[in-house]
């Protein structure tokens, strides 16, 4: 069991709180900070090799040194609180039991890149979460930690899943629905409102602080080569004990489903989807493989989000396709017509498939269908529903075929 | 109206949007604290516009729902096109463009719910309220929604009951929270 970074406070009934957080030495690494000229906090984040944890895995330090050297105008920090991949569910536990954590990391993290203003895009339905961030927000504020300098504002998003990809969320913020944009340009140059911004995720953030505190050695030891530190593993599924694991990036994928007591069900492993909805599934032969960023990339899936869904003998893997094919016809915004056609068509053949109505035919048309889509998107909402569509046909072609004429 | 020829000449002329529901009774407005409190939102933002995700929660508590009326008149609250905020509200699956129930029922039917059982709960929420999901029960009650993750996959199968998250859900267990709504 690794040391806990990013859930150190959860188990105090106090957590959510400014008196809590400052028990257990909240707000002393943005002390320290402010002592830290800001490419010099930016160099100790590129050194701690934290990497994003959203999804994309980027690194964190080299996001936030893109933002133009010679910038006058407004810059602004924009935290990606719209959790919404499914089986992902650490930035709720982050939002409602440690708050503080993500305000003094949007602190540290504002001075690193001259922002005045941070915005934190909270999912509509995390109604909970928003109180409760909003609560340590003013509780922030009244102790002046807040308003001298850097302002955050909390946002509340209306549901659309598309919004945590990052440029849909600034579309959304902006006040439109939230189509995502062409990059280049990114949004470190041209970002929320036309102002160079920097997107984070919740956890990410959360990392800053102990970085600080303990030093960019400290963390990068706690990883892999190219990734630094613990991240929290949401696990559900079929396991005995579904919950958000915080281990090291280094834990392979079979010791993290031990430390979820196992598989449940049959207590068979089939498969298990490694890092959201959107990563493509392993099969139980797989996974020996480090869930860390660039461990996944060698068995062809991702970490995204780490949200890992276990699946046992007993799940129907053309059943399992189903509803996440659903999830993508009804998630995709409708700008690009691969996406849009796509996903729409494959929902429907994968429903004709599962129902016994589907022909041998469909599978290569689905598989066709999914490959050629690949790449042709503004955002990668479409080359997340292919991971899906090809591995699950892929890796569990007779099942499927099982199940046509 | 096209008049008789359509066979259609006893019903009123339909929205643009094609939306039912009633329209409601007068047009909508804030008081003036809210009002205030539409400026004050509108002043976080780099651009008023930010503040229309905002407000349009807010529209949609005072009022109920977020009606054709009331889009165009948070539409002049921000000096934008009535299309525009149309746009935005179709756009966003928690905002309601007809009259809801005055409990909102959400069962979530992504992956981990489904591998917990998520379908059966459904069916059961279903039987029990007499409705089907996207409906709302006659007496105004309830409106049932099976809903996309609500990334609480720790505790499936589960559901958002208004502004909770009901959590580790059985049949019973939904029949006791079912109950408790008025």
């Amino acid at each position: 069991m690794a040391e806990k970074v990013l859930m150190r406070n959860f188990d105090r009934n106090d957590s959510h709180t400014l008196a809590g957080y400052r028990a257990t030495g909240g707000y002393s690494a943005w002390d320290t900070a402010r002592g830290i000229e800001p490419a010099g906090i930016t160099e100790i984040v590129k050194k701690s090799n934290l990497r994003g944890l959203g999804g994309a895995g980027f690194p964190t330090g080299t996001k936030w040194s893109f933002i133009p050297k010679n910038h006058t105008g407004p810059v602004y920090l924009v935290i990606n609180a719209d959790e919404g991949e499914p089986g992902t569910f650490k930035d709720r536990y982050l939002l409602e039991r440690d708050p503080h954590s993500l305000i003094e990391g949007m602190l540290i993290a504002a001075r690193a890149i001259r922002s005045a203003v941070g915005f934190v895009y909270i999912r509509g339905e995390y109604v909970q979460p928003w109180r409760r961030f909003s609560a340590a927000v003013k509780e922030a504020y009244d102790a002046g930690l807040l308003g001298k300098g850097f302002d955050i504002v909390v946002h509340r998003g209306a549901g659309a899943y598309i919004c945590g990809e990052e440029t849909g969320l600034l579309s959304s913020l902006e006040g439109k629905k939230g189509w995502p944009k062409i990059k280049p340009p990114f949004p470190a140059i041209k970002g929320a409102f036309g102002a160079p911004t920097i997107v984070n995720n919740v956890e990410t953030i959360c990392c800053v602080p102990p970085i600080i505190a303990r030093g960019a050695e400290w963390f990068a030891g706690l990883g892999t080569k190219t990734q630094g530190g613990t991240r929290m593993y949401s696990v559900s599924g079929r396991v005995k004990k579904p919950a958000v694991y915080e281990e090291s990036v280094s834990i392979t994928l079979r010791q993290l489903i031990e430390r979820a007591g196992g598989v449940s069900g049959s207590g068979r492993l089939k498969a298990v989807v490694p890092g959201g909805g959107s990563a493509a599934i392993l099969t139980a032969t797989e996974i020996d493989v480090p869930m860390d960023v660039d461990g996944l990339k060698t068995v062809g899936s991702m970490i995204g989000s780490a949200g890992v869904i276990v699946m046992d003998e007993s799940v129907s893997i053309p059943e399992a396709l189903l509803v996440l094919a659903r999830f993508y016809a009804h998630e995709s915004c409708g700008q690009c017509t691969p996406c849009r056609e796509s996903t729409g068509w494959i929902y429907k053949m994968v429903h004709r498939i599962v129902d016994g109505h589907g022909k041998k035919d469909d599978l290569d048309t689905i598989l066709d269908v999914a490959k050629r889509g690949g790449g042709t998107t503004i955002c990668a909402f479409y080359d997340g529903a292919i991971g899906p569509y090809i591995s699950y046909i892929e890796k569990f072609r007779s099942e499927f075929e099982a199940l046509c004429r | 109206m096209t008049g008789g020829a359509t066979g259609a000449s006893n019903r009123p002329p339909a929205d643009r949007a094609g939306l039912a529901g009633p329209a409601p009774t007068g047009a909508p407005s804030f008081s003036p604290e809210q009002l205030a409190e539409v400026r004050r939102l509108q002043g976080l933002y780099p651009d008023k516009r930010g503040a229309l995700l905002p407000v349009l929660h807010m529209a949609q508590e005072t009022f109920g729902w977020i009606s054709l009326p009331t889009e165009e008149y948070v539409a002049g609250l921000f000096e934008l096109s009535p299309a525009h905020v149309h746009e935005v509200v179709t756009f966003y699956t928690l905002f309601f463009q007809q009259p809801k129930g005055r409990h909102v029922v959400a069962v979530c039917h992504n992956l981990s719910c489904y591998l917990a059982g998520s379908r059966e709960l459904l069916e059961h929420v279903k039987a029990q309220l007499g409705v089907e999901a996207g409906e709302t029960t006659p007496d105004g009650r309830i409106t049932l929604q099976s809903v996309e993750c609500l990334c609480a996959c720790e505790a499936a199968p589960m559901a958002q009951v208004d502004d909770r998250y009901e959590l580790n859900l059985t049949p019973e267990k939904m029949d006791r929270i079912l109950e408790r709504l008025r």
